[in-house]
């Protein structure tokens, strides 16, 4: 049986590695060369961690089979509790061992928050799941919004109010937190290598994950819940499972969103319902369920209003309607039936040439 | 009397709530799907009275009609050609993301035509108000106006559904679409007029808005239309007194945590309640219990 288990790694998974391996050394002689613009450049690491989050969510949403709306509120734990670390520790500690040690707290937090969340989100289902991810994200943002932290030398100081309210002493002291204006100075140790580097892990920890017995278990939980409980699966242990893992993994690309940015701020740009649902979009046109599906779509949509830069007022508008299209063209069951028959008429023209 | 200022207040965007909710419940009542696109339909309402009231100087009942008018053609329009298609697809994440593309595509198309700048509204409603208590309760006109509406509204929507055949009509395709069209209803008409309906109360529930919060761009109806999808679930999404008492209630909790507790925690206080009344009533203060089969 254990031969088995290692050729469970099937040749279709080592595509999605080698695609993105080859889409690196790609990137990188293009970056050494100078062929890539700076611009083009500064978009590598957002592509990976967004690629990164949208695996983590495809683990929720198309291995779980639930519907998360709030993954940008674990992306935005890891962020801080990642950034608070590096911040504080920043003249202390060398950089390599700190920049790990970072990532280890990121993921760690946010899996925590994933598994707190979860025990009670975790009860409902469908579209009530939907929403009440999407509020603890609001709640997640809102929150790391309104905390002011600072340290001076009599300790640490802590307010949910305004700098003032903290009572430290400002000429001395250090402002960790400044609300809204949230972590300025955070060391910028992302890299594109450490990015792929986590990207690929992180598509191992959920291919790996989706070949096991707990992945198989999840899956079951996915086609039939009540089929699944009758059969003895521990339906809560495993949605708590996946739910955590992927939690954890959005905590990574937080890590690396920190990480790349001179100021954190919790704004909604980055971190509100609009991106959870972004990321959902990564997920869906990828294909739900499917890992590499996730990464390449969150590399092009990622990319597509950038490159569509040129028709500056008009390529927001463009991405909108290309996303209905691709929605319309791929899910719609009269484009499908339709595709099906072409496909059918052009398959039988073939075999009538060949006789011929 | 402060508190009973507050309250009012609360009493009035919670109203805005839940006309906005009522647009969104009926949808997911009948199509059984989350129009995310519906904060964006209020959005698009606010633009064409801005544009007709303050650009073309015409009166402000005009406005309201014709950007009802609108509203309702976008609606309708955008049921069938973006949501329609779809209707079978199996995975109702499919027509979501549909809805999120109309959604920004909304967005733009208002930011190419008006541009990003906030426009400043002025109120449609000139009422000045009532002084009550000898000067010391002041309600403004808008709010009075407000809440009057949003109880002519849902009276005027549950004698319509109660009452006229149209309305029959749509509670059995929300009971069961199959089972509806072989009594010879016609699904397709009664998803569009639910959508026209819908659509038409964004356009008030947006002169409303703008009228007691006067400032406009094309992301002015997001955070509302969030706000109000959360109190359709909050009363239990699909029932339509539900709507009605998640956004008053919503509305008021906001007004109220903003006020005593703090401005910046106020969503996150009005999205804590939702989890907590979720938790210990999955399905919302009014909805129903579904049983659930193998």
């Amino acid at each position: 049986m254990k031969n088995k288990k290692v050729s469970s790694v099937t040749k279709n998974e080592w595509i999605t590695y080698a695609i993105v391996i080859v889409l690196y050394i790609i990137c990188e002689i293009m970056i050494k060369t100078g062929v890539m613009s700076s611009h083009m450049k500064g978009l590598l690491v957002p592509i990976c961690y967004y690629a990164i989050v949208a695996v983590g969510l495809n683990l929720c949403v198309g291995i779980l089979g639930e519907l998360s709306l709030g993954h940008a509120g674990f992306m935005c734990v890891g962020a801080y509790s990642s950034a608070l670390f590096s911040f504080t520790m920043q003249d202390t500690m060398p950089t390599a061992p700190r920049f790990f040690i970072a990532f280890i707290i990121g993921i760690a937090v946010s899996a925590l928050f994933g598994f707190l969340i979860g025990i009670p989100v975790l009860r409902l289902n469908g579209d009530y799941l939907a929403i009440v991810t999407l509020a603890f994200g609001e709640i997640i943002k809102n929150v790391f919004n309104a905390i002011y932290l600072g340290i001076d030398g009599s300790g640490v100081h802590f307010s949910l109010k305004d700098m003032m309210s903290m009572g430290m002493d400002l000429a001395t002291g250090k402002i960790i937190i400044n609300g809204a204006q949230g972590i300025t100075g955070t060391p910028s140790n992302s890299n594109f290598t450490i990015a792929v580097i986590v990207l690929l892990l992180s598509i191992a920890v959920v291919q790996n994950l989706v070949h096991s017995r707990d992945g198989r278990a999840v899956m079951a939980i996915r086609d039939n819940r009540i089929a699944a409980e009758s059969n003895g699966i521990n339906i809560t242990k495993y949605k708590m499972l996946a739910f955590t893992i992927s939690a954890a993994i959005a905590g990574a690309a937080g890590v690396l969103f920190s990480h790349n940015i001179s100021t954190l701020t919790a704004s909604s740009q980055y971190f509100g319902y609009n991106m959870s649902i972004m990321i959902l979009v990564y997920v869906v046109l990828g294909g739900i369920g499917n890992i590499r599906g996730s990464v390449i779509a969150a590399a092009i949509l990622y990319l597509l209003p950038e490159l569509l830069r040129g028709l500056s007022d008009y390529r927001m508008l463009i991405y909108s309607i290309v996303l209905i299209a691709v929605m319309l063209l791929n899910w719609a069951p009269g484009a499908r039936k339709f595709r099906a028959q072409k496909m059918q008429e052009i398959q039988t023209f073939i075999g009538r040439r060949r006789e011929k | 009397m402060s508190f009973l200022t507050y309250f009012i207040n609360g009493l009035s965007l919670g109203s805005i709530y839940a006309i906005i909710a009522l647009g969104y419940t009926m949808v997911y009542g009948i199509a059984k799907m989350l129009n995310f696109a519906h904060g964006d339909f209020i959005m698009v309402g606010c633009y064409v009275v801005f544009t007709i009231v303050s650009t073309m100087g015409l009166p402000p009942l005009a406005g309201i009609v014709v950007s009802m008018l609108i509203c309702t053609v976008i609606g309708v329009v955008t049921e069938k050609i973006a949501y329609k298609p779809l209707r079978n697809a199996g995975s109702p994440l499919a027509v979501l993301i549909t809805a999120i593309g109309v959604s920004y595509f909304l967005q733009n198309a208002a930011l190419l035509i008006f541009g990003a700048d906030t426009k400043a509204f002025s109120s449609v409603i000139s009422w000045e108000g009532l002084n009550l208590a000898g000067g010391q309760l002041k309600i403004q006109g808008v709010t009075i106006i407000t809440i009057v509406v949003s109880l002519l509204i849902l009276a005027a929507l549950q004698t319509f559904i109660y009452k006229t055949k149209s309305g029959q009509a749509m509670l059995a395709v929300s009971e069961d679409k199959g089972a509806a069209s072989l009594m010879g209803i016609n699904v397709n008409k009664t998803i569009s007029l639910t959508f026209a309906i819908g659509s038409a109360l964004a356009a008030i529930a947006g002169v409303l808005m703008c009228s007691a919060y006067p400032s406009l761009t094309p992301y002015t109806g997001a955070m509302p239309g969030i706000k109000a999808f959360v109190a359709a679930v909050l009363g239990g999404i699909g029932s339509i007194p539900g709507a009605m008492i998640g956004g008053l209630i919503l509305g008021i909790i906001e007004i109220l945590g903003k006020t005593y507790i703090s401005s910046q925690l106020s969503d996150a206080i009005v999205f804590g309640i939702l989890v907590i009344v979720l938790l210990v009533k999955p399905t919302g203060i009014l909805g129903k219990n579904i049983q659930e089969k193998v």
